[in-house]
Order: structure tokens, then sequence, then C-alpha cells
């Protein structure tokens, strides 16, 4: 006969195990290999993208784009622009509450829109036209500006870093250059603070009492419906064999960014699929050190970029054709800014004219020393592949390998490159980024001061933004697009690469992911 | 033996305080910025100029160290400029998993490593004595993310039997953490049964040739007897040292295990903060493993004691 102790611990045994069944059976979980570790909370303090999406998961935002890259409402239920372009009204949608119940009100958006202005470069310029921010009503908020301003909803919906999420006004009322520690939201999903473990895992509840739009969803507009109640993000899951062998065994439903290398392997796993969620991709582009010889000099620059030929970087550094295409434009390409003007000198790679703009260049034969980050493969052959065809073209050069963030520090110092400066280094960029003057930081050419690493100095293209700002009439608008990338080539400010796209890879039965340029989690379906 | 284990204990202030320093100048003497890259791609050079001003970087380094000490002192290794949480508290979320792997590595080793080396002193130049050798080179050959992709290829995909990664702690049920160490545990040891099985036969060799083992065996006891209480017992000191020698590295250094099966120990995080620039906590975690060093070796030392009865401090 059966002891009563060991009746009692079977009986707790088989209660747990029901227990875990039980809950097993209650919760779905999406389990997701996010692209980056995430550790900054704070969608405002940094750009970087893995905390722009962990932003999506928990705010909400007042216009979103969807996947046409056109703005729509979200947050805002009806605007209106005064005749004189220089009032705009908002009227908030009903049924829009923070993660602790609290209405949405006008005065958290402002606040919002005043953090997010004092850190995000377009919010910066849309700040230099608003004379005031007003509430006149708790769920209303005007924005009185200056003077008409051609881009209001465009900075109200812009998608990537950093986005105006609107926080209560309590949290975002925090010095800009301090990061919040209340992650309250009003967006589909909570996060679950008391679960993150940094390196190791972040997990995100359904938001219950969330009211999505009745639209469908579409990038980041429309109605935000959210399927699974949990979403955790597997952040110690980084090496890329590692991650496609988890994929494979059904451990994790998502990789958000499979290594080129991977793909192969991928398309040829029973259960996974690949899915492209986000077509407009990534631009790659090589940036050139405006200070220093010999790229102090604009001819020496285009001798760089009649070198160049984007088949060649496209070809080594993603291999996968069906997954890049050559771009001329520094404006996305298939987006409405876009264009040729200005990009004969690199419409293809031409050896014989960089040799010539060399030697009329007066090239004192100065080493160009270019940073080559090692341990990021999405970039990693970009700088050899740049490092090859300009020796051709006859410049000197000193190739110097190191790891990312290490790049990321020397590229913000503006020593000679002899004194752990540099010439020249290469990145990428998401296309929201760039698909506009406004937001292209590769385009900011305020000089030393006040520009993005490398530091042009053009007075005629801060004057063709600042007419792009004011303007109102979309034509108009990509006319004065066409001649700030012109002007952008003929000076040389960066080398446009081309662009790919680096499609998520799932397991069978994820359906629904949002098509946009970003990794979102609202209308997913896991069967 | 206690005036001992408190010299001891006193000689690693001055070695955790040398640490201190060193790390400390190493850091900034270093290229790196933490502004930089906390800040993000698109950031300026303003932005990036604010946060350093939010990180105390601005400050002349005589001062950053002094305010870094003086929180040491208080048992407050400052705060992670990358996770925004404690470095007590990191180290803390990250100990459980390197200890368990470690422990469950030394275990393997010992309970399979020990009995084989024994064996093959016992059969010296044998058969066994040679095909262990031989298993010694390839275990110290084989990198180690070889190892981890043949055992997940085998176990976890083509037999299903195993994760692939992963790690749960043990608060979360003990069969499913085991689960997750297994293969981990599997792939660590297999370097340290080779070099445990190494010292043991060599040592157990050395002691066999002694005369005691010559009366043992005289005295009629069985071999068994003669190999685990005589050879072994005489033979023991350095292969605790050895032993000793391989906790503390597991402990500080199984970054490319961890990475492999995706176990967020103190590996992955040392190196997550040494990519970051992220100050406190490399500085937090090097003077923790120094500390676990000074402790390591000072249970080995205090285990000669019982091991051999000459020794006396």
């Amino acid at each position: 006969m059966m002891s009563f102790r060991k009746t009692a611990v079977l009986g707790a045994a088989l209660a747990a195990l029901g227990a875990s069944f039980g809950s097993a059976a209650q919760d779905k979980v999406l389990r997701v290999v996010p692209h980056s570790n995430l550790a900054i909370l704070d969608p405002i303090w940094t750009t970087a993208y893995i905390s722009r999406n962990h932003g999506y998961m928990i705010y909400d935002t007042l216009f979103g784009t969807d996947a046409k890259s056109r703005i729509e409402p979200q947050m805002v239920d009806t605007w209106n622009m005064s005749k004189d372009g220089k009032t705009w009204t908002f009227k908030l949608r009903k049924g829009l509450a923070f993660h602790d119940g609290a209405p949405v009100t006008g005065e958290d958006v402002v606040a919002s829109l005043k953090r997010w202005g004092a850190r995000d470069t377009m919010g910066q310029q849309l700040m230099t036209f608003v004379e005031a921010m007003e509430t006149p009503a708790p769920d209303t908020f005007v924005l009185k500006l200056k003077e008409p301003c051609g881009f209001v909803l465009e900075a109200l919906g812009k998608p990537s870093s950093n986005v105006p999420f609107i926080m209560p006004k309590r949290v975002a009322e925090t010095d800009p250059f301090k990061q919040i520690d209340d992650y309250t939201g009003s967006g589909p999903y909570i996060f679950k603070k008391d679960e993150f473990k940094p390196g190791d895992k972040a997990v995100y509840v359904k938001n219950t009492k969330y009211v999505p739009r009745n639209e469908p969803a579409s990038g980041t507009a429309g109605g935000k419906r959210v399927y699974v109640d949990r979403v955790e993000f597997n952040l110690a899951l980084r090496d890329a064999q590692a991650q496609v062998n988890a994929l494979a065994k059904g451990e994790v439903d998502i990789i958000e960014r499979p290594a080129f290398e991977s793909y192969a392997q991928l398309k040829g796993t029973k259960g996974v699929e690949l899915v492209n969620r986000d077509p407009l991709g990534f631009q790659y582009m090589c940036r050139f050190n405006a200070l220093y010889p010999p790229f102090d000099k604009p001819a020496v620059r285009r001798a760089a970029l009649a070198a160049f030929n984007q088949e060649a970087f496209l070809k080594a550094q993603v291999g996968v054709k069906e997954y890049y295409h050559s771009c001329p434009s520094m404006f996305t390409c298939n987006t409405p800014y876009a264009s040729t003007a200005g990009s004969e000198i690199m419409a293809k790679s031409n050896m014989k004219k960089a040799r010539e703009l060399l030697k009329a260049s007066g090239y004192d034969g100065t080493p160009v020393v270019i940073m080559k980050p090692t341990d990021l493969a999405a970039i990693q052959k970009l700088p050899d592949v740049a490092a090859q065809l300009m020796r051709q073209a006859g410049f000197k050069v000193d190739l110097q390998a190191m790891d990312w963030n290490t790049l990321v520090s020397r590229r913000a110092k503006k020593d000679p490159p002899a004194q752990g400066g540099w010439n020249m280094f290469c990145t990428a960029w998401v296309a929201p980024d760039i698909w506009s003057p406004l937001n292209n930081a590769a385009l900011d050419a305020k000089g030393e001061k006040a520009s993005w690493f490398g530091w042009p100095n053009d007075p005629k293209i801060e004057e063709l933004k600042t007419q792009f700002a004011r303007e109102l009439d979309l034509a108009k608008r990509k006319k004065l697009a066409a001649e700030i990338q012109a002007e952008a080539f003929a000076y040389g400010t960066h080398a446009p690469l081309g662009e790919y796209i680096n499609p998520v890879a799932v397991r069978k039965g994820i359906t629904g992911l949002p098509v946009g340029p970003g990794d979102f989690y609202w209308n997913v379906k896991k069967n | 033996m206690y005036q001992f284990i408190a010299r001891r204990l006193l000689s690693t202030i001055p070695v955790l305080a040398i640490v201190a320093v060193l790390v400390f100048l190493l850091l900034r003497l270093t290229p790196g910025d933490p502004a930089a890259i906390l800040a993000g791609d698109a950031a300026s050079p303003d932005q990036i100029a604010q946060i350093r001003v939010g990180l105390g970087l601005d400050k002349p380094i005589i001062v950053q160290f002094g305010i870094w000490a003086s929180h040491v002192l208080r048992a407050d290794l400052g705060e992670s400029f990358y996770f925004k949480i404690k470095v007590t508290e990191l180290i803390a979320q990250r100990l459980e998993p390197t200890l368990a792997l470690s422990t469950l590595t030394i275990l393997i080793a010992v309970l399979v490593a020990v009995p084989l080396g024994v064996i093959a002193a016992w059969r010296f130049g044998g058969w066994f004595d040679r095909a262990l050798m031989g298993f010694s080179v390839l275990g110290f050959s084989i990198p180690v993310f070889v190892l981890a992709y043949i055992l997940i290829w085998i176990v976890s995909l083509k037999l299903g039997w195993l994760p692939v990664q992963g790690y749960r702690r043990i608060a979360d049920g003990f069969w499913p953490f085991l689960r997750h160490l297994i293969l981990p545990s599997i792939t660590l040891s297999v370097i340290y049964i080779a070099l445990i099985a190494r010292v043991t036969r060599a040592s157990v060799v050395e002691a066999l040739g002694e005369d005691y083992i010559r009366t043992a065996r005289a005295k009629g006891l069985p071999e068994s007897r003669v190999l685990i209480a005589h050879a072994l017992a005489n033979a023991a000191v350095p292969i605790v040292t050895v032993i000793g020698i391989g906790v503390a590295l597991l402990i500080g250094g199984v970054v490319v295990t961890e990475s492999v099966y995706a176990i967020p120990g103190l590996g992955r995080l040392t190196v997550d903060a040494v990519l970051a620039r992220d100050f406190p906590t490399i500085q937090g975690v090097i003077l923790f493993f120094s500390l676990v060093y000074v402790v390591v070796n000072l249970l080995v030392d205090l285990s000669y004691v019982f091991l051999d009865p000459r020794i006396r401090y």
C-alpha cells in the first residue's frame, strides 16, 4: 500500500505537470530572435533600431507610415490645418489609455513631443518651426507654427529612429539626456519589467485593453491587433548557426536577421520559410571624412565615387542576387524623393575616369584610412571592396580592422587620421532613415559643428533643405530633393552603394507579419 | 590554519586593489567611447557629448577613479552604462548559469577522467593507456565550437533528445534545468576530461612506483584498494590543483560554449561589456573574477591539508 507521503508527493507532481500543460495550452507565446541585443529601453534616448522596435511594442504613435510609405492617422482621430498653414489642430481618438489605465491626453502628447523634439534630428527641425504647443481640451492638442512647414505629418508619422512615441506626461518630462525607467505606454503590448534579463530575454504580454483602429494593419499604421499572449525576445541566441538550429528544431519562431550565408540552409529546412516583410530594405553607403586630406577635396571624393561599382559591393556583401539591387539615388529607391539626379558619376564603374579625376585633383598619395568592422556580418565586406576599387584607381589605402563599437567610437573623433582619426567607413541605413532630405543624416552639410560624422560643409545643400522644409507642394518638394541630391553628388558627401533586403526566417504557421521598415509583432498569428 | 586563512584573505586586498587600478586605467587608455556606442548610429556629435557628460566621462580620470573606488569600498560596483542596472545585480543574474554549467562540467570531467586516469596508470603502456592518451590529444585539439555543433547536430537535430540552445533556471524545475545543461556540459567537459585524465595518470603512475605501494601489495590488499586508497589518495594533490584551476577557468571563460548554446552566463556578459565599452560592468566582472581566483586557490591550498597529512599551515 502506498504511504500517504508518497501519494501526496505523486499527487503534487501530477498537479504540477497538469498546471504546466494547462499553462502551455492557454498561453500562445511568440519566440523571437531579435536582430541585436536589447539593452537600452528608452527609444528617444538612442537611435538604436532594437530600442525603436521595443518602442513599437509598448508605445503608440500619433501617425503611422503604411506599407506604401503613406502617412496615416494612428492615435489621432481627426486633424486640420488652418488656411495660413500655421495652426495644426489634432484630436485624439476615443479609448486611448496607458497600461496603468490613465487616459492618453493632449498634455501627454505635448510632453512626449517636446522630449522627442530635443533628441530626434527631424524633431529638432520641426521644433524650429513650432511657436507653441497647446492643449485646449483633454483629447486635443495644437501645434502653432511660426511659418508654414511642409513636413509636420511626415515628422509625426516617421517610422524609424527616433520615433515620436507617446508616453505619459510624468515619464516624458524626464530629461531628454537621461534614460527613462518607467515603461508605461499605451501600445499593443505591455513590457514585463520584472521578467527582463539583459542579455537573456525580454518579455511582452498582450495589452488586453488596447483599442486598435478599424483599418487593416499596414506598416506602422492601421489596426494593431494582437493574436498571441506573449512575445519573448531571446537575447542570448546570437550565434548565426545556433539560431538556424533553434529555428529548425522549433525552439524559436522567428529569426529577424538571418546571416546572408544562412539563407541557402534555411531554404532547405523543413518547417521553415523566408518572408520579406520589409520590401524597401536597407541602403549601403560609404562615408568620407571631409575634414582631412585626401577627402577634404571634392575632386578626390568624386574620384572615389567614379571608382565605386555598386554591383561589386552588393555581390560581395549580400551574395544572393534576388536580395539586392543597384540604386543610384541617395534617397531610398521606390520612394517619392528617389531620383537619378547627379548620379551619373556612379552610373557605372569607370576606373579610367576615376584615375583621371584623381590625377587632376593633385592627390599626393596620402593614405586613405578605411575602418573595417570585423564583427558586423551585414557590412564587414564593404570596406574590402572599397579598398580594392580605390587601389585600382590609384589611391593608397590603409585598411584597419576593428570591432564595430571601436569604429563607432572612432568615427566620432575629429582627430587627423594619423592620430586616431579616419578617412572613410561604410554602413547601412534602413529605408525610412534616408528617404527624405530632412532625415537623411548623410546629407547634413553644416560642417564640423553640427553635421553627422564626416562633417561635410556645403551651404548650398543646407539652403535647399531649408526650402524643402518650408515647401508644401509635393511636386516642388521632389524637384528640391533632386537638386539636393545633385549637389550632394557634386560635393561628394557619401557614396550610396545599392540596396538589399534581409528576409526574416519563420516557422511555418507564423502568419500576418506586418510589412514595414521594422520588426513589429501585432497582427501576427501563430497556428 | 586560521592564521593562514586570515593571512591569505588579507592578501586579496592588495591583489584586488592592483587589479582595480590596472583595469580602470587600461579601459580609459584603450580606444572606444561608450557614449558614441550608446547613442546609436544616427546620433549627432552634440548628442554624444551630452551622453558623455551624463555618464561622467568628461571628468578627469583621477576623479572618475575616486568616485568608482569610493563606491567599490561600499560594495557597490556601480551601474552598467549599457543595461542601466546595478553591476552586482547583473553578476547575480549571470552567476547561476555559469555556476551550474561549471559545476556539471567539472562533475562529469572528474567522474569520467579520474577513473580513466587510474586505469590507464594501472595498465601503463597497454592498449587502454594508449587509447586514453590518444583521446586526450583529440580532446585538447578539437575546438569547442566544432564539438558543440557536432553534438547539436546528432543529439538535438537528428535524435531530438535534447534542446539545441537555451538555459532554464533551477527554479523552473530540475529536469528542464538539467536538459538544457547536458550538451553544453559534455561539450566543455571533453577538454577537462583530457587534462584531468592525463594528470591523474601521471600522478598515479608515479605513486605506483613508491615503496608503500609495494608494501600494500605485499600485505595482500586487493588491487582496487591499492589503487584507490593508496595510489590515488597519494596522487591527489596535483589532481585537485588541476581541478581547482579548471573551476576558476570555467567560471571566467566559457564564452564560446555560452554563445553556441545561448547561455546567458558571465562569459557572455564579459564579452558584451567589452564590446560595448561598458566600463562599470567590465571593472566589476574582472574584480569578481579576481576574487573567485583567489578564493578557489585558497580552497585548493586548504584541501591539501586533508589530502596530505604532511602539509600543515
